[in-house]
């Protein structure tokens, strides 16, 4: 043992990472399917990944895609939260009503009623011990009776243009090539550190042809993305809270503490104790953060709707754990990554979307949801009793 | 010529990558207790598997004969039904249910599907007292210890007839007294003329009560014999492949100043109020020394640590002291930043995240240090890792490899780097080498000499003697919670030790 050698870098394969790499490639499957399938005598080549019909599939995804995010760090710590769906409600009802304090006082009425539903349900499950499952079912009824009560059963209409505009307006195309730049030059600031850091530590450094390679293969996606999306009129406003909030809670799970001790707590609670983490200050802040992300989803899905009902956001919670599972998430916490939550967000809403187009009827698209669903886990777990 | 109950010729067995089993033989003679030893990992359980039926016919190689006919076991039932019942180490019952239904479990006596429960009672209640046990065959198996655990399974066994029962490492998690019940009931088995395959570790306990030893290593038979013909120095030197004159290597060590002292801690029960699981034990850890902790079972070794490391769920009163501060400790982060670390009893369940990498693991406890306090840094924590790695010679792929893919011994390591990576002042060790082989206990014991050299303090509590009296400068004897003796390495003999942790003699340095 002269030399310490690593891994790092090189393409690793656990088995949340294979169940992730084989969502994208049915994903893929999924998208080539609907385009055939789309071909007709307007459409010689497909309508589905067309730059309008892709940029409506990508609005529709903002909203579980953000609840997903949420949901992953609380599965992940071993919980789960049900009252997403409602929380949307209620914050949406919140932001509606409150339109005429302004526009600013509305949008962060709605994310701070989020938050404090989170902290209340956060604060029962972390410190009363009352497991989340009946917390949250509990909210799930009863934010759900507040709404009622706030709004008297009436649909509330989005009147103040720049928060309707949250749903449906478009990013000029040249901000899209800017964000498109920017994304460019960080990936390749990023790469060239972690060398750097590598260097540094002793450890292996990759070659350059490597590096290339890590740096081209991500621009040339992120270019091919702006340029349909300009097609399309440019980025739609809602498909940049997804973006952001996916890139931050990648971010927050793979290279903060905060997230590794959300992996250690949901992986072994009694490891994760006695090394010294406060598990109730952990399981506290992933519900806040999944009720903040529920009151901006709330907001994304009433400027979209235009008005906030009553019922609105009902059974998104399950969309959201959904999402979780089909990309790799484990129900029993400790496994899953933000890239497979947004992916099976990715598949649902395409399924979705592809099969509006096709105009199958509604009791069908359900069947093929649910059974996507149960598919995808029993796959794994047919691949790990194999493997 | 002796016939043979059981015959398993040329036996091999591969797994994708690895060849668990070339060319094993072992046979069983009726009426007699058959020792099965070697170290982890030299295929004892993948023996018993195809002999269980869980490995079933076409995937192994070999042949099994039962009284002179080729048999091949194609599933579980098949084997039970041939008369061979497996206890393994993990029991299998249903703690919610009676002793009775456990033992009957999926053979219930019935009529017209309806479950015959006098019946059901009555041929427990025999089985039981066939066995000479006095345990209320009504009594939810939870409430029973799991001593009496065993000994249900072993009812369940004899229920279904069996004329070879398979015990692995029955007596791992027994007190004395319940081991000596163990082997009158294997004594009175064999006199009936039950056949036994016995795996242990614990070589002590293989030669009192075994008639022949085959020892396997590295997937082949080494060779078989008669117990009287053989001692435990052969028995070693045949299971690693080397002899061992030392397991315990001399170590000098240098005793230094106090670095940790822990006066009058008494901790209770959290279910039964006021009854003391510690009553006002202190003890002190010099910097540089190993210092023993002895008492059987439930003397409240494990529970004097845990409630020092701020993780003991029951109310404890006392003062600790690092380098002569007073300190608090409320939770497991205030004694790690105080510089003690604490390699836990039971890895699997206390020590690792098993489907996490060994990296992670090992940086758990010291993540903000190593990492950094909010942003991570896989590359300064692969670092640290490497060199971590390598220091205690963990044998993995690299450290990105899943910890619960590991032996015992490479896990056990994982969780000494992760203790020693929060560069700690006063090292706990309960139970270090639990479950693990005789080569990876050697280099646990290495390491732990090598650690009290470089000047840490060493607390170490095992419940195997021959460890903490082979280890330690220094022991002190607990039972039922109180100090009852303390002595220096040259007046710590087996006898002394046994005596102040049985209650019957007291002792101070």
């Amino acid at each position: 043992m002269s030399e310490p050698k690593t891994e790092t870098g090189r393409l690793k394969l656990r088995t949340s990472a294979l169940r992730a790499y084989t969502m994208l490639l049915a994903l893929i499957a999924i998208w080539l399917f609907f385009q055939w399938a789309t071909i007709d005598q307007y459409h010689p080549y497909g309508l589905f990944l067309g730059a309008i019909n892709f940029s409506k599939l990508l609005q529709q995804t903002a909203v579980t895609g953000v609840l997903a995010v949420g949901m992953l760090m609380v599965i992940v710590s071993g919980n789960i939260d049900l009252s997403v769906g409602a929380v949307v409600g209620l914050a949406g009802g919140i932001a509606a009503m409150t339109q005429g304090w302004g526009l600013v006082p509305c949008l962060v009425a709605a994310i701070a009623v989020g938050l404090l539903i989170g902290a209340l349900q956060g604060t029962l499950v972390a410190y009363v011990n009352i497991p989340s499952f009946i917390v949250t079912l509990g909210g799930l009824q009863a934010w759900r009776g507040v709404i009622l009560k706030l709004t008297k059963g009436a649909t509330i209409p989005v009147e103040l243009p720049f928060f309707r505009s949250l749903g449906r307006e478009f990013l000029d195309p040249r901000i899209g090539i800017a964000l498109a730049v920017l994304g460019i030059a960080a990936i390749t600031w990023t790469n060239i550190r972690r060398n750097r850091a590598r260097h540094r530590h002793g450890l292996k450094t990759l070659s350059v042809s490597a590096i290339v390679t890590r740096i081209v293969v991500p621009s040339i996606v992120i270019v091919a993305f702006i340029i349909l999306m300009n097609k399309a009129g440019g980025l739609p406003i809602p498909v940049i809270f997804l973006l952001a909030v996916a890139l931050a809670g990648a971010f927050l799970t793979a290279n903060t503490t905060f997230g590794r001790y959300l992996y250690a707590i949901g992986g072994n609670p009694d490891a994760a104790r006695l090394s010294g983490i406060n598990l109730q200050r952990y399981i506290l802040a992933a519900f806040c953060l999944m009720g903040a992300l529920a009151g901006l989803a709330s907001l994304l899905h009433t400027a979209r709707v235009g008005s906030a009902s009553p019922d609105a956001g009902t059974l998104m919670e399950l969309d959201a754990i959904a999402s979780c599972v089909i990309g790799g998430t484990s129900l029993m916490g400790g496994r899953g990554t933000v890239f497979g939550a947004v992916l099976g967000a990715l598949i649902l809403s395409s399924l979705d979307n592809g099969m509006s187009l096709l105009n199958v009827e509604n009791w069908a698209q359900y069947v093929v949801k649910g059974g996507v669903l149960v598919a995808a886990v029993g796959f794994d777990m047919f691949g790990r009793r194999k493997g | 010529m002796i016939s043979h109950l059981l015959e398993m010729k040329a036996i091999t067995k591969s797994f994708p990558g690895v060849k668990a089993l070339d060319g094993v033989s072992f046979d069983l003679r009726a009426g007699e207790i058959h020792a099965l030893v070697g170290e982890n990992g030299a295929g004892k359980s993948t023996l018993i598997k195809i002999l269980a039926g869980v490995y079933p016919h076409p995937e192994y190689g070999g042949k099994v004969f039962l009284e002179g006919a080729a048999r091949r076991f194609a599933s579980v039932r098949d084997s039970e039904q041939a008369g061979i019942a497996v206890i393994y180490q993990e029991l299998s019952l249903v703690k919610d249910l009676s002793v009775a239904e456990n033992i009957f479990l999926g053979r219930e006596p019935r009529r017209f599907g309806i479950i015959n429960w006098e019946e059901l009672y009555s041929r427990a209640q025999k089985l039981l007292d066939d066995l000479h046990l006095t345990i209320d065959t009504g009594s939810p198996v939870r409430n029973l210890g799991i001593g009496h655990q065993q000994l249900v399974e072993i009812a369940k066994a004899l229920s279904q007839n069996a004329r070879i029962v398979v015990l692995d490492e029955p007596t791992a998690a027994l007190t004395d007294a319940e081991v000596e019940t163990l082997f009158g009931i294997l004594n009175d088995l064999r006199a009936r003329g039950v056949a036994m395959i016995y795996i242990s570790h614990k070589l002590d306990e293989v030669f009192h009560i075994s008639d022949r030893i085959t020892v396997l290593r590295d997937g082949k038979t080494i060779d078989t014999t008669t117990t009287t013909e053989t001692d435990e120095p052969r028995v070693i030197a045949r299971m690693v492949g080397r002899s061992v004159d030392q397991i315990f290597p001399e170590a000098k060590h240098d005793r230094g100043e106090v670095v940790f002292e822990a006066r009058d801690v008494t901790v209770e029960d959290p279910s039964v109020p006021g009854k003391l699981l510690v009553d006002h034990v202190g003890f002190t850890a010099h910097k540089g020394e190993v210092l023993g902790i002895a008492g059987l079972m439930g003397s409240g070794r494990s529970e004097l640590l845990m409630a020092i490391f701020g993780a003991h769920p029951g109310r404890k009163s006392g003062e600790i002291l690092v380098d002569g501060k007073q300190i608090q400790i409320a939770k497991p982060s205030d004694a790690i930043r105080n510089g003690i670390g604490f390699v836990t009893e039971d890895r699997k369940r206390y020590g690792l995240i098993l489907d996490q990498t060994i990296l992670k693991n090992m940086t758990l406890a010291c993540l903000r240090r190593v990492s950094g306090r909010f942003v991570t840094s896989e590359d300064a924590e692969a670092a640290a890792g490497e060199r971590a790695a390598t220091e205690l010679r963990i044998k993995a792929p690299s450290v990105f490899t899943v910890a619960g893919t590991l032996s015992g011994g490479n896990q056990q390591k994982v969780v000494l780097a992760k203790w020693l990576l929060t560069n700690p002042r006063v090292l706990f060790l309960d139970e270090p080498t639990r479950g693990i082989d005789v080569g990876a206990k050697q280099e646990i014991y290495a390491q732990i000499n090598r650690l009290a050299e470089s000047g840490l303090a060493i607390v170490l509590v095992s419940s195997e003697l021959p460890e903490v009296l082979g280890l330690s400068d220094r022991v002190i004897v607990l039972h039922e919670g109180r100090v009852t003796g303390e002595f220096a390495r040259s007046e710590a003999t087996p006898e002394a030790v046994m005596s102040c942790a049985t209650g019957h003699a007291r002792r101070a340095a």
